[in-house]
């Protein structure tokens, strides 16, 4: 598949699917779902970050009449919720781990009266010493997670990097710090639930992945698979906060439907959801990185750190992610990482867009610029030195089969952002101004789809279906919160089928409609699952020719003629496929070692700054974003996702800032955690190269998560060349820039001195 | 009813309606859970997000901060009332073609807001669009794509009415 090959859907801006309704306002969200006779429910949680649950006692002057408790001992299944480990338990039951964990669930029919029982319920504990911070826990004094808090570590060796120390021109060393970050989805977390004997449960809800959902209930609920349904509702953003979250609370949800006998919706406030839902795991990493006199790298040493919270859910899989990122899109001979997902006792951190690699390629790109800082170098050159290239290999020896663009990417991005110009330009301006200007880079790459077997096991069914009354529907699990999934899919099956993009529609996103097509996470869905619709179409054609239904050229009437006479013969036309992985694809799970990803894309990003020095604020004036993604399935839904990451980049790094006191987010609200609005986004440039893949949907490959990796080094590189500060840590608000001025100032004095 | 909620009688897209109601009831759940437009949204409860922004009396106001008795005899507009009949608006229309929405939650409030700005500024400038969106908060299109829908709108609406003006000549 070239990338000029001629499609007539997709490649083309159609519409999105779901515009109009959004558009008018009618689409349903789940908080504007009502039920005849349903009541809601709130949740009582740990005031303390670690400690024993002595007591729950009820107030006594409160009326409790016509309210519905549910604690950890009204669970019929398992108190745990179904992920990678079953660590994290549905309800607290006798020990809490993090602030805002929950122990009991109240449901009323009027939802005005449960702040009010929420207040009245008094949790007596005995607290235990909390660990709140890395440090804290790799000390190891006290242990909160298993036998050394640790939920997951990593070694990844390439090469000796120790014999090369002794021989290299230069040696760099930095340290790296990110932040916690928000999702912010518009839309909070939130479910309606429903109980009965016949059905069993049913569940409603704004989520991205319906199946972890289905199998966290059948655990809890000790249901079969059959008793057990998730229905996912419009869906307001998620960005990966709605990945492991919604099993939480539609558990919750579904025990006060089963003790209360009615219909019950949750439906959390900001406060709520931004005090006790995963946000982006913060990290810490040291490099420590070799070179020769030419800027070649010799060998890389880096220490990864993250903060994982109070249990486990995804920081193995994110601290993976992290690792095998932590090289950037760079070739090194010798390299060796030590990472390590470390426990402490806060709400447990979680999928973020990048998961894990937004943290890495930050540490990394940062320390690039300083590493071409010691030599003198320009930072572009240096990274073109290293860029990877068509038959070089990553650090777990995965070899690069395919041409790797990194090089005209950048002679593309230099040019289009005038980048030296500009440079010059500031160099010439900023000794005469208050406002410094500079201009900063990131180059980097993002895997697409699961990690390493991760797509073997997921094993992945999705498919197409033509119902009785005409309409090709695409059936997969794969799930809508704005990035496109039902746009895409149905183009990716129109385009197969030789119809037109309005004869495709979604089958709802039902577990008892849809089979298991995976969760829609790790920028799979375009590359993956698209590339399941995209085999499941041409098989369906393949199946009404051997029916001798289709001739070799059909026309759209043709095609749904013969499909009307297939189902009058056989019944339904239904067309599933399972994934297949690439040839030659091999991963040693134990070793990590061999194809990380099934295809990476790769990008980069130019931003310009302008740091007030009187204020310490900065603004980024002006942003350009090249990529290569494969194949572009719409270029206005692919344009959307590059210029919206790039804005929840620009706010990880300049304006998100997670205040946790003793373990609780005291800034849970919109007031006082910041993300850019209209008033404060740059300019952003986005330009693709087309690159097509041959085992995505059409040739794509992912793009959701990429543009998140690059806005925080591009920026903090472009502080850098304003101001001459090497800030390593993110987010760097005003206040923040202060303190490192001050720490500079500090060790001038003392070198004075 | 309870003795102490108050009647209030509003104007919402057109049409009259008298609701019972306590009288510091938000006037986005007297709009989403009395008159069922749930075209509303709630995303913050503070006003910082803006994504409950309706009209009232011409003036974008965040629904969550506005107790039902101030809006008393008051005209509101909301998204539903964007296309009566069905078809969607110039506006609309534009953030449609334009990837002006994507999740689609801020899109109600989002449009209100422009429709104010496209009303008082026809023809904006990027500034002044920013400006006039700056009190409505997407998490998923970093706005680029909303600035171009509404920049879209205000053209297609000016070649309309540059087209209307040259045949009444």
């Amino acid at each position: 598949m070239r990338a000029n090959a001629t499609t007539r859907v997709v490649g083309t801006p159609v519409p999105r699917k779901e515009g109009a309704e959004k558009l008018h306002g009618r689409a349903r969200y789940v908080d504007d779902i009502e039920r005849e006779g349903m009541w809601y429910g709130t949740t009582v949680r740990s005031t303390i970050p670690r400690g024993l649950i002595r007591s729950i006692a009820f107030d006594e002057s409160f009326d409790w009449r016509e309210f519905v408790v549910v604690t950890a001992k009204d669970i019929p299944g398992k108190n745990h919720i179904q992920l990678i480990i079953a660590d994290q338990p549905c309800l607290a039951d006798t020990q809490v781990n993090h602030c805002d964990e929950a122990i009991v669930l109240l449901a009323h029919p009027d939802k005005h009266k449960l702040r009010a029982a929420a207040a009245a319920v008094e949790i007596d504990y005995e607290p235990l010493p909390a660990v709140l911070s890395i440090e804290e826990s790799e000390l190891r004094d006290v242990i909160v997670w298993g036998e050394n808090n640790v939920f997951k570590s990593f070694l990844l060796q390439k090469g000796n990097v120790d014999e090369v120390w002794d021989q290299a021109a230069h040696i760099v060393e930095g340290e790296y710090r990110t932040g916690a970050q928000e999702h912010l989805y518009i839309e909070n977390n939130g479910v309606i639930a429903e109980y009965s004997h016949e059905e069993g449960v049913t569940v409603w809800g704004s989520l991205q992945c319906p199946f972890y959902v289905h199998r966290s209930l059948l655990a809890v609920f000790a249901l079969r698979e059959d008793k057990v349904r998730v229905i996912q509702t419009e869906t307001g953003g998620a960005f990966g906060g709605k990945e492991d979250f919604p099993s939480i609370l539609a558990s919750h949800a579904a025990l006060l439907a089963l003790k209360s006998g009615h219909v019950v919706k949750m439906v959390f406030d900001r406060m709520e959801d931004l005090a006790a839902t995963p946000k982006r795991h913060p990290s810490r990493i040291r490099h420590r990185t070799a070179v020769d006199e030419d800027g070649k790298l010799l060998a890389i040493e880096i220490d990864l750190g993250t903060d994982g919270g109070a249990y486990s859910t995804l920081s193995s899989t994110v601290l993976s992610r992290a690792t095998l990122h932590a090289c950037g899109p760079y070739v090194c001979p010798n390299v060796r990482i030590r990472s390590h997902a470390w426990a402490t006792n806060t709400v447990p951190y979680g999928a973020f867009r990048g998961f894990g690699a937004p943290q890495s390629i930050f540490a990394v790109e940062r320390h690039m610029d300083e590493i071409a800082a010691r030599l003198g170098m320009d930072p572009v050159e240096l990274r073109r030195r290293n860029f990877l290239r068509e038959g070089d290999t990553t650090a777990t020896e995965q070899l690069m089969r395919e041409p790797v663009m990194m090089n005209d990417l950048m002679d593309r991005i230099l040019e289009e952002s005038s980048f030296y110009a500009r440079k010059m330009r500031f160099a010439q301006e900023n000794p005469t101004s208050a406002v410094k200007r500079g201009i900063g880079i990131a180059a980097f790459f993002h895997g697409a789809g699961f990690t390493g077997s991760g797509e073997r096991y997921l094993n992945s069914l999705a498919g197409i279906d033509v119902t009785a009354d005409g309409q090709v529907r695409v059936l997969v699990s794969s799930t809508e919160f704005g990035q496109g999934t039902n746009t895409i899919l149905p183009q990716i099956a129109a385009e197969a089928l030789l119809v037109e993009y309005a004869d495709v529609g979604m089958a709802p996103a039902d577990t008892r409609v849809v089979p298991n097509s995976g969760p829609t996470v790790a920028s799979r869905t375009a590359m993956v699952v698209g590339r399941l619709v995209e085999r499941a179409s041409l098989q369906l054609v393949g199946m009404l020719r051997s029916e001798g239904l289709l001739a070799a050229e059909y026309s759209r009437d043709e095609f749904f003629a013969a499909c009307e006479r297939y189902r009058v013969l056989k019944g339904e036309l239904v067309s599933l496929c399972r994934y297949e992985a690439p040839p030659n694809v091999f991963w040693d799970d134990q070793e990590y070692r061999g194809e990380a990803y099934p295809a990476f894309a790769w990008s980069i990003h130019v931003a310009q700054v302008a740091v007030d020095m009187t204020t310490y604020s900065t603004e980024v004036e002006e942003y350009w974003a090249i990529q290569e993604v494969g194949r572009v399935l719409n270029p206005v839904l692919a344009g959307g996702q590059i210029e919206g990451g790039v804005a929840q980049g620009v706010g990880y790094a300049l304006y998100e800032k997670v205040l946790l006191e003793n373990g609780h987010m005291a800034n849970n609200q919109m007031t006082n955690y910041i993300m850019p609005t209209a008033a404060d986004v740059p300019a952003i440039h986005v330009y693709f190269a087309e690159q097509p893949f041959a085992y995505g949907g059409y040739g794509a490959k992912g793009i959701g998560e990429l543009p998140h990796d690059g806005p925080a080094p591009a920026i903090l590189n472009a502080i850098r060349n304003a101001t001459g500060l090497a800030c390593n840590a993110i987010p760097l608000l005003p206040e923040d820039m202060l303190a490192k001025l001050s720490e500079v100032a500090a060790m001038q004095k003392d070198v004075i001195r | 009813m309870n003795a102490q909620w108050s009647t209030v009688q509003l104007t919402v897209n057109g049409l009259r309606h008298t609701v019972q109601a306590p009288p510091m009831k938000r006037l986005l759940d007297v709009l989403r859970e009395d008159l069922r437009l749930t075209g509303v949204k709630e995303g913050c409860g503070e006003g910082e997000c803006g994504s409950c922004s309706v009209l009232m009396n011409g003036e974008l106001v965040n629904s969550c901060l506005v107790p039902v008795l101030q809006a008393a005899g008051a005209t509101i507009q909301t998204v539903e009332g964007l296309a009566p009949q069905g078809e969607l608006s110039l506006l609309q229309k534009a953030f449609l073609e334009c990837g002006g929405a994507q999740c689609g939650i801020c899109t109600p409030g989002m449009l209100m807001a422009a429709t104010q700005l496209l009303e008082r500024t026809p023809n904006p400038t990027i500034n002044e669009i920013r400006e006039g969106l700056a009190g409505n908060l997407c998490r998923c299109t970093g706005f680029i794509r909303i600035f171009e829908s509404v920049v879209a709108a205000a053209a297609t609406k000016a070649a309309a009415v540059r087209k209307e003006e040259s045949h009444a000549r």
